[in-house]
C-alpha cells in the first residue's frame, strides 16, 4: 500500500517535472523574454540589467531550477501585456473559475446520479427513454454551441438570465464571491449548466448503466425476497454499490471541468482564469500562459493522485497489488 | 506475381461488395442515411466554388447594401434575395457556410492524417521494439492523457504562434491550427497500434517474415501494419467528428482560422455577435451545418466501430 502510494506520488512529481519544462522553455524561447519586457525605449545597460536579473546568462539547467524555485513559491514573472505580477493576476480570477466549477460539478452530481437511478428503475418508460435520447444529443452538442443555445433562449428570447459576467459580487476578504447577491446568483445559472451539461450526461450514463448490472444480481433478488420496500432496495442496497466506479469518474472529470471552463468562460465572458488564459494566447501573453499550465497541471495531477490513493482504499485488490 | 495481381484486380469491386463490412452496411440504416450526409455535405464543401452562388471571399462580389438580409426576403434596398440571408457585410450566409465548411473539413481530415501517421509510427515502434523505446513513448502518452486534448491544442497553438513571425502569423494559422489539434490526438493511434502490434508480433507469420530475413522495418510496415489497421479507420473516424469541434472550438474562442479564412467556428463566432439584435440566421445556419457534420461523422464512426468489432457479431 506505502509502496503504491510513495510510486504514484513519484510518477506525479515526474509530471510535473516536465510540464515546468515546457512551460519553463516556453518562457525562455517563445519570442525573446527581454524584447517583450522592455519594450522599443531601451538602453544597453537595461537589457543587460534585465539579462542579469532573470539569470539568462547563466547555464540552461540553472536557469531551469531557478524557474521551479521561483514557480513553487508562486512566483511567475510579470505579464508582458498587463505589466502585473501574474500570481496577483491569477489570483485575483481563482475565485470565479473556482465557484463556477463547483457549482457545475454540484449540479452534474446531483442532477447526474439522480437521473440515472430514475432511468434504471423505470427502463423502459416514456420520460426514462426520452432522457437517454436527449442525453445522446447533449453529448454530440459541443459546449460553446449549447452555451449560445441557452443565451438565445433565456437572454434573448425570455430575458430572464443575464448573458454575460458575474453580476454583483461581494469582497470577502480577496476573495469575491457571486453567491451571496441575487444578480450574482442569477448569473451563475446558465454557465454552470452549460459547463456541467456534458459532466451529468457522462454520470447519468454511468450510473444507469451499473444500476443495472447491479440490479440484476442475486443479493437484490434476495433482498426482494426478504420483502424490503423498493425505496430501501435501490438506494440503500443498490445505489451504494454502484458509487466505486461513479466517484472515480466524479474525480476524473473535475479537472475536465476546470478545462473546459476556459470554453464556457469565453462564451459568457465570465471574469476567470480560463478567459485570462485564452486572451493571453491571443496576444501570445507568455508569462500568463506559462503560469496557468502549472497551475492547472497541479490540480490535474493533484486530483489523479487522490483519486488513485482513494482507490486503493476503496478497492482491497489494489492494495495487495500494490506490495 | 504479376499474373496474380491483374486476376485479383478486376474482382475487388465485387469482393468489397461481397465483404461483411458492406452486408453490415445495408442492414443499417443509420449508417446509410449519416453516409449519405456527410458525402454529400464533404462534396457540396470540395466542390464548393460550382455550388455556392457567389464567392463571399471576393470583394467585387459584395455589394455592404446587401447586408444583414434575411432569409428569402427580398432586400429592402437592392431588392436581391438570398437563399440563407446575408451577414453584416452582404456575404450569401449559404456561400460563406460552403466555403467554411472546406477550411473545416481541411483542417480536420489532415490533422487527423497527421495524428494518424505518427500515432501508428511511434505505436509500432513502441509494440515491436519493446524496451526503453516502448517505456518513452508510453510515458510521454500518460502525460500528454493527464490533459483534456482541447487543451493541449490551445497551448501548442500559442506556443506556434508565438514562434511565428507577425507578419506570417495569419498565413501559418490554418497550418498551426492543423498541427495543434494533430499533435492532441495522436495518443489513442498510438495505443491502438502498440497493443495490436504486441498481438502481431508473437503470430507465426511474423516468425516466418523474420526468419527469411526480412528487415524489421519491412516486417513492420508491410506484415503487421496491415493487420493492425482496422481499430485505426474506427479512431479516425470518430476523431474526425472530434477534430471537427476541436477545430470549431478553437476558432468560436479566436484561436484559430483567421477571420480572413473563416471556417465554421469563425462563422459562428462572428454569427454570435448578432444574436442579441435579432439577426438570428448569420449564427443560425453555420452552427447547423456544424452540428450535422459531426453528427453525421460521429454516427459513422459509431457504426464502424459496432461492424469491425468481432465479438458483437
Amino acid at each position: 500500500m506505502l509502496t503504491f502510494i510513495l510510486r504514484r506520488i513519484g510518477q506525479s512529481a515526474l509530471v510535473l517535472l516536465i510540464v515546468g519544462l515546457v512551460a519553463f522553455a516556453m518562457f525562455r524561447f517563445v519570442g525573446d523574454p527581454v524584447d517583450n519586457m522592455l519594450g522599443q525605449e531601451r538602453t544597453l545597460e537595461d537589457v543587460e540589467r534585465l539579462k542579469e536579473q532573470l539569470g539568462l546568462d547563466r547555464p540552461f539547467p540553472v536557469q531551469y531550477f531557478k524557474f521551479l524555485e521561483e514557480a513553487v513559491q508562486g512566483n511567475f514573472g510579470v505579464s508582458y501585456r498587463q505589466g502585473r505580477e501574474v500570481s496577483e493576476i491569477l489570483l485575483e480570477r481563482a475565485p470565479a473559475t473556482l465557484e463556477l466549477a463547483a457549482v457545475s460539478a454540484i449540479f452534474a452530481i446531483l442532477l447526474g446520479i439522480a437521473l440515472g437511478v430514475y432511468t434504471a428503475i423505470r427502463r423502459d418508460g416514456f420520460i426514462a427513454n426520452f432522457i437517454m435520447s436527449t442525453s445522446l444529443i447533449g453529448v454530440s452538442l459541443p459546449t460553446f454551441l449549447i452555451g449560445i443555445l441557452l443565451i438565445y433562449l433565456f437572454s434573448v428570447e425570455l430575458n430572464w438570465l443575464p448573458s454575460f459576467g458575474r453580476g454583483d459580487v461581494v469582497d470577502l476578504g480577496g476573495w469575491t464571491t457571486g453567491l451571496l447577491t441575487a444578480s450574482g446568483l442569477k448569473s451563475l445559472v446558465l454557465p454552470s449548466i452549460t459547463l456541467g451539461l456534458y459532466q451529468m450526461t457522462l454520470i447519468m450514463r454511468l450510473v444507469r448503466s451499473e444500476m443495472l448490472e447491479v440490479l440484476r444480481q442475486d443479493y437484490i433478488r434476495f433482498a426482494r425476497a426478504r420483502g424490503l420496500s423498493d425505496r430501501v432496495i435501490h438506494f440503500r442496497h443498490a445505489l451504494k454499490n454502484t458509487m466505486v466506479p461513479v466517484v472515480t469518474i466524479i474525480g476524473l472529470q473535475l479537472g475536465a471541468i476546470i478545462a473546459f471552463a476556459i470554453i464556457t468562460e469565453t462564451v459568457f465572458q465570465w471574469p476567470g482564469m480560463g478567459l485570462l488564459f485564452i486572451n493571453a494566447i491571443q496576444f501570445v501573453d507568455i508569462p500568463v500562459m506559462a503560469a496557468y499550465l502549472m497551475l492547472i497541471s497541479v490540480m490535474f495531477v493533484g486530483i489523479n493522485l487522490l483519486v488513485d490513493i482513494l482507490y486503493a482504499f476503496i478497492d482491497p485488490r489494489l492494495r495487495v497489488a500494490g506490495k | 506475381m504479376s499474373d496474380l495481381s491483374e486476376i485479383e484486380t478486376p474482382s475487388r469491386l465485387r469482393r468489397m461488395l461481397d465483404s461483411d463490412l458492406f452486408y453490415a452496411f445495408r442492414r443499417s440504416p443509420v449508417a446509410m442515411v449519416s453516409t449519405l450526409v456527410a458525402l454529400l455535405l464533404i462534396l457540396s464543401a470540395v466542390f464548393a466554388p460550382l455550388v455556392a452562388t457567389t464567392n463571399p471571399f471576393d470583394p467585387a462580389s459584395l455589394n455592404l447594401m446587401n447586408g444583414f438580409t434575411p432569409p428569402m426576403e427580398p432586400n429592402a434596398f437592392t431588392g436581391e434575395s438570398f437563399l440563407l440571408g446575408t451577414d453584416d457585410q452582404g456575404r450569401d450566409v449559404y456561400s460563406t457556410i460552403l466555403y467554411g465548411m472546406r477550411i473545416s473539413l481541411f483542417v480536420g481530415v489532415t490533422a487527423v492524417l497527421f495524428a494518424m501517421v505518427l500515432g501508428i509510427v511511434l505505436g509500432l515502434l513502441a509494440g515491436y521494439v519493446g524496451g526503453w523505446t516502448d517505456t518513452i513513448i508510453m510515458r510521454a502518452a500518460d502525460v500528454q492523457l493527464t490533459f483534456p486534448s482541447i487543451l493541449v491544442a490551445m497551448l501548442i497553438f500559442g506556443i506556434a504562434k508565438g514562434i511565428t513571425p507577425i507578419e506570417y502569423r495569419d498565413q501559418m494559422a490554418i497550418w498551426v491550427l492543423i498541427l495543434a489539434i494533430g499533435l492532441s490526438d495522436w495518443v489513442q493511434f498510438a495505443r491502438v497500434v502498440r497493443g495490436a502490434t504486441m498481438v502481431e508480433k508473437g503470430k507465426d507469420y511474423v516468425a516466418a517474415a523474420h526468419l527469411i530475413g526480412r528487415p524489421s522495418l519491412s516486417i513492420m510496415l508491410r506484415h503487421i501494419l496491415p493487420n493492425v489497421l482496422s481499430p485505426v479507420l474506427v479512431i479516425a473516424t470518430i476523431s474526425l467528428a472530434l477534430a471537427i469541434i476541436a477545430e470549431a472550438t478553437l476558432s468560436f474562442l479566436g484561436v484559430g482560422a483567421p477571420p480572413t479564412q473563416p471556417s465554421l467556428g469563425t462563422l459562428i463566432r462572428i454569427g454570435q455577435q448578432f444574436l442579441f439584435s435579432g439577426e438570428w440566421w448569420i449564427l443560425f445556419f453555420p452552427a447547423c451545418t456544424l452540428l450535422v457534420l459531426a453528427l453525421s461523422v460521429n454516427l459513422l464512426g459509431d457504426w464502424l466501430r459496432d461492424a469491425l468489432n468481432p465479438r458483437l457479431k
